[in-house]
């Protein structure tokens, strides 16, 4: 039933870099993610703070704002804002607005996890900062968020895998990542399967590369888990 | 150009393909996951290594890419597939993959003491999974299955690298007509939060229940 | 004549609608080493936490080295914590810093101290309490002893005029309390305004200058460590008597 020829020549063919050019949209997936990455996870620690804090209607727009993006796809999020802005005349790169929708979405979910963080802080540990005369942003720095981050650094990871992920999807606004690639090479070649076989391989090394990537972050960020190798 | 009646009813229809392609995902992949689910809690190593293997796999590769495959895979057997059948294996096997990750978490959350009362009660493999464990397991994994069902809503956009017309598409397909991104894909955008939210809190109050009931 | 460190001036306190501090007056003279004693619910821990601000009162004036720590919302209570140290019953050291960051933060962002100059700081106060060589070692390395020495170290850090202990042998084993109590007790002999919220009467006995019973939120009896011996509220006799 299945006389299907594999044909994975495509990748070693001497007249098209095929091969080169899906290395480039790795690379550009990689880029994508990194920045999108940082934008996030500053963007959803400031949420966070801004959540567990007192300022009631600051919290109240933390909520509503986590409570649209986590229920929103992100295609329609990264569809409204590239389509909207240009249509409102600001045009941006497809690049710039792929990473501001990736950035807006992951800072969401990544609020989430890390204000889970911050309020396993003991309050004891907190009572301790004041007493010593610690200002509030001492308290929250030096205090809070170092053993805050440490203690949700897998979710986080987790999460920002998942960010790599879905950067494949930004090639709906035509930015050239490793998707776009794969789509290109087979409207050329119509090996579509093939190629998708070995895009969802290349996707599968940059998940390990990345979550690899991100535990050696950890690994700096925090001496007393490198030298004790405990949890918090 | 103003968004028309028919434009939205457009979108309503693209509504209902969401809602179908999410209850095939759910149903098959909740058939499959069940599957997976047991193979990880197997005594057999090398049953429980398939099944881990096929979750890192599905949960290393980006939905839009198993799109393709599906697409790609299913037309090489020569039968002209609808893109609905392709975006339906695709998340059918997207979710086993993470449903089955749930129930095996659910399974393994059952107290230890449940598994060896059973056991000194001379039940067997059968017996106790099906008359302890798993109905224990099934209360535990009704708040994150209810949550995951938040997620295969949102996954079917991308449905839209397949050309599927389900919400997403259809409001690309509007838009492409009357060039208004904010109005089309606010009132996509509004459609979306209107399946999801409500599953979320669901999720949420289920999980606060079963917390203040004790497992 | 010595003034007062710590003055409490009718002091009200409720927790919602219970009351746990019904007009608690007492005085701590600078250089006295004053043991607040009495059964849990008593008040004596709300009391003293009441010095650095961590409980906010509702009536009435405390003034402590200087400040006015009463039930004004607009005190600088930052102000007040520079000249209170506190050491808590769970120690509260900061899991993630080593002993000499837990030691050197407050003086490097508060007093701007300079690293060498907090380090050498650190030096000296974990050689006070007898812990110098654990200067690079994390909370979790400690026993349940040398971690409070080392909370009483980092309170010392910031030199207060006062330092107040709640119940901090109360969740050590028998045999690291000697360790910490012999700490307080070099601390009191070298002139430390203390106010220590104890169980531990042989301390009481022995280093207090003043004992302050309390009961059901008020000042029931208060006097040198002889009352100790010969109380004279058959309250204090029970509670002497239970061997609380």
């Amino acid at each position: 039933m299945l006389k299907y020829q594999f044909d994975f020549s495509f990748l070693w063919d001497p007249e098209n870099d095929y091969a080169l050019d899906l290395l480039h949209g790795a690379w550009l997936t990689l880029q994508l993610s990194a920045v999108a990455i940082v934008g996030g996870f500053v963007l959803g620690t400031s949420l966070a703070i801004v959540r567990t804090g007192s300022i009631g209607w600051a919290r109240r727009i933390v909520v509503v704002y986590v409570e649209i993006i986590r229920n929103t796809p992100l295609l329609v999020q990264t569809f409204w804002l590239f389509f909207g802005l240009a249509g409102a005349g600001y045009k941006i790169t497809a690049f710039s607005a792929a990473v501001i929708a990736m950035s807006l979405n992951v800072a969401a979910y990544s609020s989430e996890i890390i204000r889970a963080g911050i309020e396993s802080v003991r309050k004891g540990q907190i009572e301790a900062a004041d007493s010593l005369g610690l200002s509030r942003a001492s308290v929250l720095f030096d205090v809070i968020l170092p053993p805050a981050i440490e203690r949700v650094m897998p979710a986080l990871i987790s999460q920002y895998v998942l960010l790599m992920l879905a950067t494949s999807i930004m090639a709906q606004i035509s930015v050239e990542e490793l998707m776009a690639a794969a789509s290109r090479i087979t409207s050329e070649t119509f090996r579509g399967f093939e190629i998708f076989i070995v895009v969802a391989g290349v996707y599968i090394v940059l998940s390990v590369v990345v979550r690899l990537v991100l535990r050696g972050v950890g690994w700096l960020a925090f001496p007393r888990r490198r030298r004790l190798g405990t949890s918090l | 150009m103003h968004i028309t009646f028919n434009q939205i009813v457009f979108l309503l229809q693209g509504t209902l393909w969401t809602i179908a392609l999410a209850l095939i995902g759910f149903v098959g992949g909740g058939v499959i996951g069940m599957g997976i689910a047991l193979m990880r809690v197997s005594r057999s190593a090398v049953v429980r290594w398939i099944a881990a293997g096929y979750v890192q796999i599905v949960q290393g590769i980006p939905l839009p890419v198993l799109m393709f495959l599906s697409y790609f895979g299913l037309a090489i057997t020569g039968v002209q597939v609808p893109a609905v059948v392709a975006a339906g294996v695709s998340m059918t096997i997207f979710a086993a993959a993470f449903l089955g990750e749930i129930w095996r978490g659910s399974i393994q959350a059952v107290p230890k003491t449940q598994w060896e009362a059973a056991d000194s009660l001379g039940l067997s493999r059968f017996q106790m999974m099906v008359d302890v464990i798993l109905p224990q397991a099934v209360r535990l994994s009704i708040p994150p299955t209810v949550g995951f069902m938040v997620q295969i809503v949102k996954n079917t956009s991308y449905a839209v690298v397949i050309g599927f017309t389900e919400l997403t598409q259809s409001g690309k397909i509007v838009n492409n007509v009357i060039f208004q991104p904010f109005v089309v894909f606010t009132i996509v955008g509004a459609i979306y939060f209107c399946l999801c939210s409500p599953l979320a809190h669901a999720s949420r109050r289920l999980d606060l229940r079963l917390r203040s009931r004790g497992a | 004549m010595t003034e007062a460190i710590v003055q409490f001036d009718a002091v009200h306190k409720s927790f919602g609608p219970i009351e746990v501090l019904k007009g608690v007056s007492f005085e701590v003279r600078r250089g006295e080493v004053v043991c607040l004693i009495g059964q849990s619910g008593s008040g004596k821990s709300t009391a003293l936490r009441c010095i650095n601000g961590l409980e906010r009162i509702n009536a009435g004036r405390i003034r402590v080295a200087g400040h006015d720590v009463g039930s004004n919302p607009d005190v600088d209570l930052r102000a007040v914590r520079r000249d209170v140290g506190i050491v808590f019953q769970s120690y509260n050291l900061f899991p993630h810093l080593t002993v000499e960051q837990n030691i050197t933060l407050a003086p490097r962002r508060v007093k701007r101290a300079a690293p060498a100059e907090a380090s050498a700081l650190a030096a000296k106060v974990l050689a006070q309490v007898g812990l110098l060589e654990k200067l690079h070692s994390y909370p979790e390395q400690l026993s349940g002893g040398q971690q409070q020495r080392v909370a009483i170290a980092r309170a010392l850090a910031m030199q207060p005029q006062v330092m107040l202990f709640d119940e901090v042998t109360s969740a050590l084993d028998p045999e690291l309390t000697e360790e910490v109590l012999k700490v307080m007790e070099d601390l009191a002999r070298g002139g430390m305004t203390m106010v220590v919220v104890t169980h531990e009467m042989a301390f009481a006995r022995r280093v207090a200058s003043k004992v302050i019973y309390m009961h059901r939120g008020l000042v029931h009896e208060a006097g040198d460590p002889d009352i100790l011996l010969r109380p004279k509220t058959p309250e204090l006799q029970k509670f002497i008597g239970a061997g609380l």
